[in-house]
């Protein structure tokens, strides 16, 4: 389980005065396995062996503990969902009515068997999107979920919480991904429809949090246009306004005459973008709202003509600046691209390890 | 810079050549002199900065950032230019202006390998990543942005609502920022003389022949041949053979090109050595043959022994400095007669006329050309000027009759730009035996035109339906669908592993009709190779 940049980044910490020898680090490699053994990484997810609970498991369990509504990270099927309120409610829309979800509000905590309490406190991912705490005998462990550190009006925002461990993503773990302020993205998005109005400007946005956080920004930046919505968006957006979050004007496009959607934003499912459903639309420009849109030859490959830079995960340097802030004595990364983040926390002596976990998908951000 | 990265960003997510043609237009008519001078200099390959190259920005960002994170993320972006643009560290404190284009380029100008990497960070320190980008990309001379020299010039012309013709005419004999060119088209001055230079004269193309006959009293029949039509220039002392599209190709050709040393421009077709086409000693090898002399920058001495190019004369546009383009075809042709004795029998013949008395004749001459790899016949009124372009009613290519092969659809991709919903890019297969014997199929071709568009509807249901398997954006199909598929020759590869390779594959005919085990066989497609 441990890569190769946790040794390097071992070395850094224990021994940054050079004298060092092999039993000193395996000494220290014995101790940092001890700490910390009541959370266990398996390929399936992140799991508490003695309360026999798992963090956003991959597979039906008994007892799951999900930071936030996502496909790959809440899935259904558990005999017992522990998650706020929201990320309950997003679930309940995706999967049907569930029995045993258990609802803790952000700042809220529980006690597990084997003496470990969960809290759960805002990830600014999407709305219910929680990081959580995890305590035992005084060891505070934090699993990030998917988060970000950009505003957004759809969620409230992270909260940086002190602890021994810090368990991040690392989606966008490339010195590459550097965010532009959303407002400039939407911004560029008005413009584009105010310059084409023959045009329908068919905008691809991840159902759950990209779409809602989308449709506010237009609406902060002073769009109080009708915004019309793919079916597969319809639902979420209401449960979006059920909870508190105003989308204002939104209509369906089912049973829309074509025309009636020149120079108008329509929202879809970036599956939908290039498929037998925007043929229908007047002329479509093709907008994509992602973070991977920073590189070029991404956007290219899916026919994107205006890629939106917008992304519900923290960017390289929200990611390296919340190491730096949270500051824990270990950092372990779940998914995504963990060498750079991993060679990043060995260039500022931080001790780092990759948790070669399965099943998140980091590709449909 | 910034507008210019503006375009440089909109033509990469930009399909469509109308959507490319608009873009360049709007920006060449709304830029000032002389930035949209330098990018049409950086468009069409004009411009160089000998010291600027990708190494030069790998080692600059290598001061700049850690070595491992950088190759992580080249490995990620696989585009150095980008890569470079985005993690190049925004300077900190108060943000200078940035460069135009001019100043990028008056700033890059005459470096030295020493000089070069200080000019470099000094520019991309001025840049937000977007400008980054495009400043690399003019720097070292690789935009790779899918811009042909040709399309820039198509997009000057209608920019100012010119002829493409002349835009060629003036273009050559002129240096960037190409002042006297924007002048000329905007109809501010007269149009520029290229003085004594090998300068390029836009080539004059035919419309195909569609179900008529000729009267060969009016015109000339020659053959077609499969090489690539070239345009080789002397004047001045200096020598250069362009490509259709107006490219200078002569780095590739130093053997044609050394072989003129006289005041002539000639129209023909270059070809490499060998003795399969045309049938005369030393004729004409395959289009494969040409193909590994294509597109390079140099020639080693290896090659130039192994493929020897030469150049099969059609037509003489200049000699010893007089303009011939106006004077009828028969006469050009006895200019070019009478001209070839003083040129190189090693690398210059002459395109044969056909001597066939009536049109018929001509017809069965040209059923039998097939094993010969001719491309066709060509048909010019004899009374024909030179002109550039394509003008209706004066030459008429003939070519010859595709192949047919009956083919199995494998796999489907979608298509760009208005096909992008449907999958329009079709991948075919033949038998490798006997297939109620257990024989596979092996890809033989990829085609994506020869149907319309309702057949591509009924295409792109029958992926949809027949879907096997999918790969990202291709799909493989439960192999029941027969093509007919037409093309123009066919030549062993190496590079495909059912060891043939097609020329112009196109979608000839649907088979409904046909069972898929009915369809063809790799050895009767072998069977068709020519060389």
């Amino acid at each position: 389980m441990w890569g190769k940049g946790a040794s390097a980044a071992f070395f850094l910490v224990s021994f940054p005065h050079g004298h060092w020898n092999e039993a000193q680090t395996m000494r220290i490699d014995a101790v940092m396995v001890a700490d910390f053994a009541w959370i266990r990484p398996e390929p399936q997810g992140l799991y508490l062996p003695e309360a026999d609970a798992w963090i956003d498991p991959s597979h039906p369990v008994g007892t799951a503990l999900v930071t936030h509504g996502h496909a790959d990270h809440a899935r259904g099927g558990h005999g017992r969902t522990i998650a706020t309120p929201e990320t309950l409610a997003i679930m309940a829309l995706r999967y049907g009515v569930a029995e045993g979800g258990q609802a803790v509000g952000y700042g809220e905590s529980l006690l597990l068997s084997g003496g470990i309490r969960v809290s759960f406190h805002p990830a600014g991912h999407v709305l219910g999107s929680a990081q959580i705490l995890l305590e035992q005998a005084g060891e505070r462990v934090i699993v990030t979920g998917d988060y970000k550190r950009a505003p957004d009006p759809t969620c409230a925002p992270f909260q940086p919480v002190s602890c021994d461990v810090l368990i991040t993503e690392a989606t966008f773990g490339l010195p590459v991904f550097r965010h532009p302020p959303i407002t400039q993205e939407i911004a560029r998005l008005i413009a584009v429809r105010t310059a084409n109005p023959e045009r329908c400007i068919l905008v691809g946005a991840y159902a759950l949090g990209k779409a809602q956080r989308v449709i506010a920004e237009l609406r902060r930046a002073g769009y109080h246009d009708p915004i019309y919505l793919h079916g597969a968006m319809e639902r979420m957006c209401r449960l979006y306004e059920e909870l508190g979050v105003p989308l204002g004007d939104l209509r369906p496009v089912a049973g829309l005459p074509r025309a009636a959607l020149a120079g108008q934003i329509v929202l879809c499912p970036p599956s939908a973008l290039n498929d037998r459903w925007s043929r229908a639309m007047p002329d479509p420009l093709t907008a994509m709202a992602s973070g991977w849109m920073r590189v070029r030859q991404r956007a290219r490959q899916r026919n994107v003509e205006l890629p939106l830079i917008i992304s519900d995960h923290a960017d390289w340097d929200e990611l390296t600046s919340t190491i730096s802030e949270v500051d824990p004595e270990q950092t372990w990364i779940t998914h995504g691209r963990e060498d750079a983040l991993l060679r990043w926390c060995a260039l500022h002596q931080r001790p780092a390890r990759a948790l070669a976990l399965v099943g998140y998908d980091d590709e449909s951000e | 810079m910034e507008r210019f990265a503006a375009l440089m960003d909109a033509l990469v997510y930009t399909r469509s050549r109308k959507g490319k043609l608009a873009l360049i237009a709007d920006y060449l008519r709304e830029t000032p002199d002389p930035d949209r001078g330098w990018v049409l200099a950086a468009l069409t390959d004009g411009i160089d900065f000998p010291a600027v190259k990708a190494s030069t920005v790998r080692a600059l960002i290598a001061t700049r950032v850690d070595p491992v994170l950088w190759a992580l993320s080249r490995d990620y972006v696989g585009d150095t230019a980008e890569t470079a643009s985005l993690l190049w560290p925004e300077p900190p404190g108060a943000c200078m202006s940035a460069p135009s284009v001019a100043q990028a380029v008056a700033a890059l100008h005459d470096t030295t390998r020493q000089s070069a990497p200080a000019a470099l960070a000094e520019l991309l320190d001025r840049l937000d990543a977007n400008g980054r980008y495009a400043l690399i990309k003019l720097a070292t001379g690789a935009l790779r942005i899918g811009i042909s020299a040709r399309l820039a010039k198509v997009a000057f012309a209608q920019a100012f609502g010119v002829a493409v013709e002349e835009v060629e005419e003036y273009w050559h004999g002129q240096s960037p920022p190409y002042r006297p060119l924007f002048d000329w088209a905007l109809g501010v001055a007269p149009a520029p003389h290229a003085g004594d230079t090998p300068a390029f004269r836009p080539f004059m193309l035919s419309h195909p022949l569609e179900e008529e006959t000729l009267d060969l009293a009016a015109f000339a029949a020659e053959w077609k041949w499969d090489g690539i039509r070239v345009q080789i220039a002397h004047a001045g002392g200096q020598t250069r053979l362009y490509s259709r599209g107006g490219d200078d190709i002569s780095a590739a050709f130093p053997d044609v090109v050394d072989a003129l040393d006289e005041p002539l421009v000639l129209d023909g077709e270059l070809l490499v050595r060998g003795n399969h086409q045309g049938g005369q000693a030393g004729g004409a090898a395959s289009f494969n043959a040409l193909q590994q002399r294509l597109g390079r920058k140099t020639v080693s001495r290896k090659l130039l022994a192994e493929a020897p190019a030469f150049v099969r004369l059609y037509d003489v546009l200049v000699a010893d400095g007089e303009d011939l383009r106006a004077l009828p075809w028969t006469e050009r042709r006895a200019r070019l007669e009478a001209l070839l004795p003083r040129l190189d029998p090693a690398r210059f013949d002459l395109s044969a006329v056909i001597p066939a008395r009536d049109f018929d004749e001509l017809a069965e001459i040209r059923a039998q050309a097939r094993s010969d790899a001719i491309e066709g016949v060509m048909l010019k009124r004899r009374d024909s000027p030179y002109v550039a372009g394509r003008r209706a009613g004066l030459w008429y290519k003939w070519k010859r009759e595709p192949l047919l092969i009956d083919c199995v659809l494998m796999y489907a991709q979608r298509g760009s730009g208005k096909r992008s919903s449907f999958y329009s890019d079709f991948t075919f297969g033949c038998w490798n035996g006997d297939p109620d014997a257990g024989a596979e199929l092996l890809p033989v071709g990829k085609a994506y035109f020869g149907f319309t568009d309702a057949e591509l509807k009924m295409l792109d249901a029958h992926v949809r339906a027949h879907t096997v398997a999918k790969f990202g954006p291709v799909r493989e199909t439960d192999k029941s669908l027969v093509f007919e598929v037409a093309f123009d020759s066919v030549h062993a590869s190496k590079r495909h592993k059912s060891g043939v390779a097609m020329r112009f594959p196109r979608i000839s005919r649907i088979r409904t009709d046909k069972p898929a085990h009915e369809a063809d066989r790799l050895e009767t497609l072998r069977a068709m190779i020519a060389d």
